[in-house]
C-alpha cells in the first residue's frame, strides 16, 4: 500500500507551462521530497497527486490505480497545508475526528483513534481546545494527526513547517520524520528549503520551471549533482570553468583561466563542445587550506592544488568562511576552526581538494 | 499596548449630540404609547388604553401577520439563494462573472420608487398582478443583493483551503459544505438574513404598489392610518415591533459576534 507512481505528467496555464512530462516513482513507506524555487512546478505536482489540479497529459496512479479520474474526497490521502487549514470551529478533537465522522465511523472507535493519534502527536490532553488556543506548533500536529487518523495511502505535506520559527522548524523535523516512520506512509513533501527536504528524504527531486533536473538520494545529489542549478539549489558551492587539456587514464585536466591546471575523476566531455570550455563544481568543505611552500601530496590518490589569495573571512565560531581568489574567480572556502588561527586577507594560500570532489556538470 | 488617545470633551459632546438625534424621536415616541391623552398631551399620565385598542384592530393585527409572513417566506428565499450565489462567485468559474457582479449593484442603487413602479408594470403585463406573491417577488429581488454581498465578504475572509482540507479527508462536497463552509459563513449568513428581514419587514414602496385592496402589510397599513388620523394606536404597535425587533437583534448576536470569530 502507498506506491506512487507519476508517469508523463504535465500541466499548462496559458503560456506556462507548469509540469512539462514529470515522471516519478515512489516506493511504498518512502519520504520523498519535492524542491525548487517557487513557480517550479512542485506545488502543482503535489496539488495534482491530491486531485485539486487536473494534469494536460499523463497518469497518475496510487498503488496501480490510475487516480485521475477518482475525486479528491475518494482518493484516500492525507494531506498537511501550509496554514494547517485546521476548522476554526471544532476543536482539537472534532478537527481530528473529521476524516473518521464523514465516513460515519462508530463513537467508541473514533475516541479510540483519536486518542491514539493525540498520543502520537504528543498532544494528549488537547482535544477539548480550540485551534486558535494553540501553539503554531501544536497547531501543526493537530493538522498532522488529523491527516492521518483515517490511515491514508499517501501523506501529501505543502511547505508543512514554513510559517514555524527557526528552532521549533528543526525540532518539528525531527518529529515529523519520525511519526511518518513510525506510521510507516508513503510521503510526499514540497518544500523550498533546502536543508529541511536534505533532513526528512529518503529521495529527493529537484524541481526547475516545470522539469525534473535531478531525483535521488539527498547525498547522490549533493555530491554528484549534475547541473549547476542542481549544485546551487542543494548547498553552497563552487564553479570553476576551464578547458579540457588532457586526459591520463581515470584522470582529465582542465587549465583554469589563470593558467592553473586542476583534475578531476569524471570523464571530460567527449568532442568540442561549442564553447570549448567544461565547468567544474566543487563544494566550500572540500578543500584545505595550506601556507608557506606547495604541499606534497606523494600518495597515488589525484589531490589538486592550486595558489590563491584570501579575499575575506567570515568568522562563525565553529567554522571560518573564507573568500579565497584562485583560478580566476573567487571561491568559498570552509574551514573547521580547529586551529583558533585565522588567516587575514591578502594571505597568499594553497587551497587542496581531492579530484574525486571536482564534480563536471552537464551544462 | 499604547494608550488609545483620550477623546476631547467636543468629542463627547459630538456623541451626545449624535445619539439624541437618533434616539430622542423613538423615545418620546415609546413614552406616548403609554401615555393616556390621544393629543400628546402633558402632563404624562401612564395607561395602557392604546395596547387594548390595538388588540382590538383587525386591520392592522392582520397586515401585521401579512408583513411577518412575507419576511418570514423572503428571509428564507433570499438567504438560500443568495448564499448560493456568493459560492457560487467565491468559489466556482462563472461565465461572465464580472458582469453579472455588476448587475448586484442596480437594485440597491435605483430609488425603490422607480424599481416599485417597474415591477408594478411588469407584474401587470406578466399577469403575476399584485398581492402578497407579487410582494414576495420584490422583496426577494430587493434583499438578494445584500446578501450575496454580506455572504460573499465573509467567503472571502476565509481561503478555499479549509474546504480542500475537508475534502482530502474524504468529505462529499456536500459534507464539506455543511459541515465546513457552512458553518464558517454562519455569521455572514445571519447577518445576511436579518438585512433580508429587515428588507422585506420595512417594505413600504413596493408593498403600497403592489398591495391589492384589502391586502396590506404593516407598513402600508401604519401610513393609511395616519393619513386616516394619527392615534397612539400607531405608537404602540411600533413599540413593539422595535422591543421584538431588538430582542431578535440581541438574541442573534448573542450566537454571533459580528465581523470576527
Amino acid at each position: 500500500m502507498g506506491h506512487v507512481e507519476i508517469s508523463g505528467v504535465s500541466k499548462r496555464y496559458g503560456d506556462v507551462t507548469a509540469l512539462d512530462n514529470v515522471s516519478l516513482s515512489l516506493e511504498n513507506g518512502e519520504f520523498f521530497g519535492l524542491l525548487g524555487p517557487s513557480g517550479s512546478g512542485k506545488t502543482t505536482l503535489l496539488r495534482s497527486i491530491a486531485g485539486f489540479v487536473h494534469p494536460d497529459a499523463g497518469r497518475i496512479l496510487i498503488d496501480d490505480e490510475d487516480v485521475s479520474r477518482i475525486p479528491t474526497h475518494r482518493r484516500d490521502i492525507g494531506m498537511v497545508f501550509q496554514n494547517y487549514a485546521l476548522f476554526p470551529h471544532m476543536s482539537v478533537f472534532e478537527n481530528i475526528a473529521f476524516a473518521l465522522s464523514v465516513r460515519r465511523h462508530g463513537k467508541a472507535e473514533t475516541a479510540e483513534r483519536v486518542e491514539a493519534m493525540l498520543r502520537l502527536v504528543q498532544l494528549t490532553g488537547y482535544g477539548g481546545r480550540r485551534p486558535d488556543q494553540l501553539s503554531g506548533g501544536q497547531q501543526q500536529r493537530v493538522a498532522l494527526a488529523r491527516a492521518l487518523v483515517s490511515r491514508p495511502r499517501v501523506l501529501l505535506l505543502d511547505e508543512p513547517l514554513g510559517a514555524l520559527d527557526k528552532a521549533l522548524r528543526q525540532q518539528m523535523q525531527v518529529e515529523l520524520r519520525q511519526i511518518q516512520q513510525e506510521v510507516g506512509i508513503t510521503t510526499i513533501l514540497v518544500t523550498h528549503d533546502q536543508e529541511e527536504a536534505l533532513t526528512l528524504s529518503d529521495r529527493i527531486a529537484i524541481f526547475r520551471e516545470g522539469e525534473v533536473v535531478q531525483s535521488g538520494a539527498p547525498d547522490r545529489i549533493y555530491e554528484r549533482p549534475r547541473t549547476a542549478f542542481a549544485a546551487e539549489f542543494l548547498g553552497a558551492t563552487n564553479f570553476l570553468t576551464g578547458v579540457p587539456s588532457a586526459q591520463e587514464g581515470a584522470v582529465g585536466r582542465i587549465a583554469l583561466a589563470d593558467g592553473q591546471t586542476i583534475a578531476t575523476l569524471d570523464p571530460l566531455p567527449a568532442g568540442p563542445r561549442s564553447s570549448g570550455s567544461v565547468t567544474v563544481t566543487v563544494r566550500p568543505e572540500k578543500f584545505s587550506i595550506h601556507l608557506g611552500a606547495r604541499p606534497d601530496f606523494g600518495g597515488a590518490t589525484p589531490v589538486n592544488c592550486i595558489r590563491g589569495t584570501i579575499a575575506r573571512q567570515i568568522y562563525l565560531g565553529a567554522s571560518i568562511t573564507y573568500g579565497v581568489s584562485a583560478g580566476g574567480v573567487e571561491l568559498v572556502v570552509f574551514e573547521q576552526n580547529r586551529e583558533a588561527v585565522l588567516h587575514p586577507p591578502g594571505t597568499e594560500v594553497w587551497l587542496s581538494w581531492n579530484a574525486a570532489h571536482s564534480i563536471v556538470l552537464e551544462d | 499596548m499604547p494608550a488609545a488617545p483620550r477623546i476631547s470633551a467636543f468629542g463627547y459632546g459630538y456623541l451626545a449630540a449624535l445619539l439624541v438625534f437618533i434616539y430622542l424621536p423613538i423615545v418620546i415616541m415609546m413614552a406616548m404609547a403609554f401615555n393616556e391623552s390621544s393629543n400628546y398631551e402633558l402632563p404624562f399620565r401612564f395607561s395602557l388604553i392604546w395596547f387594548e385598542q390595538l388588540a382590538g384592530n383587525e386591520v392592522l393585527w392582520r397586515a401585521g401577520r401579512n408583513s411577518m409572513l412575507l419576511a418570514a417566506v423572503n428571509t428564507v428565499v433570499a438567504t438560500v439563494i443568495g448564499t448560493m450565489a456568493a459560492l457560487a462567485f467565491a468559489r466556482y468559474k462563472v461565465r461572465g462573472h464580472a458582469f453579472l457582479q455588476v448587475l448586484l449593484v442596480p437594485p440597491m442603487a435605483v430609488p425603490w420608487l422607480i424599481l416599485a413602479t417597474s415591477m408594478l408594470i411588469f407584474f401587470y403585463y406578466t399577469g403575476i398582478g399584485r398581492g402578497l406573491h407579487a410582494m414576495l417577488l420584490a422583496h426577494v429581488a430587493l434583499s438578494l443583493p445584500y446578501v450575496v454581498i454580506v455572504v460573499g465578504a465573509r467567503l472571502q475572509s476565509f481561503g478555499v483551503d479549509l474546504e480542500e482540507a475537508a475534502a482530502t479527508l474524504g468529505a462529499t462536497p456536500l459534507q464539506t459544505f455543511f459541515r465546513v463552509t457552512l458553518p464558517v459563513i454562519a455569521p455572514g449568513v445571519a447577518a445576511a438574513a436579518l438585512f433580508a428581514f429587515g428588507i422585506s419587514f420595512d417594505q413600504f414602496v413596493t408593498s403600497y404598489f403592489l398591495s391589492p385592496p384589502g391586502v396590506t402589510t404593516l407598513p402600508v397599513e401604519i401610513y393609511a392610518s395616519i393619513r386616516k388620523g394619527f392615534t397612539p394606536e400607531i405608537n404602540a404597535i411600533s413599540t413593539l415591533i422595535i422591543v421584538l425587533s431588538m430582542a431578535l437583534l440581541l438574541l442573534v448576536s448573542r450566537f454571533y459576534r459580528f465581523g470576527g470569530r
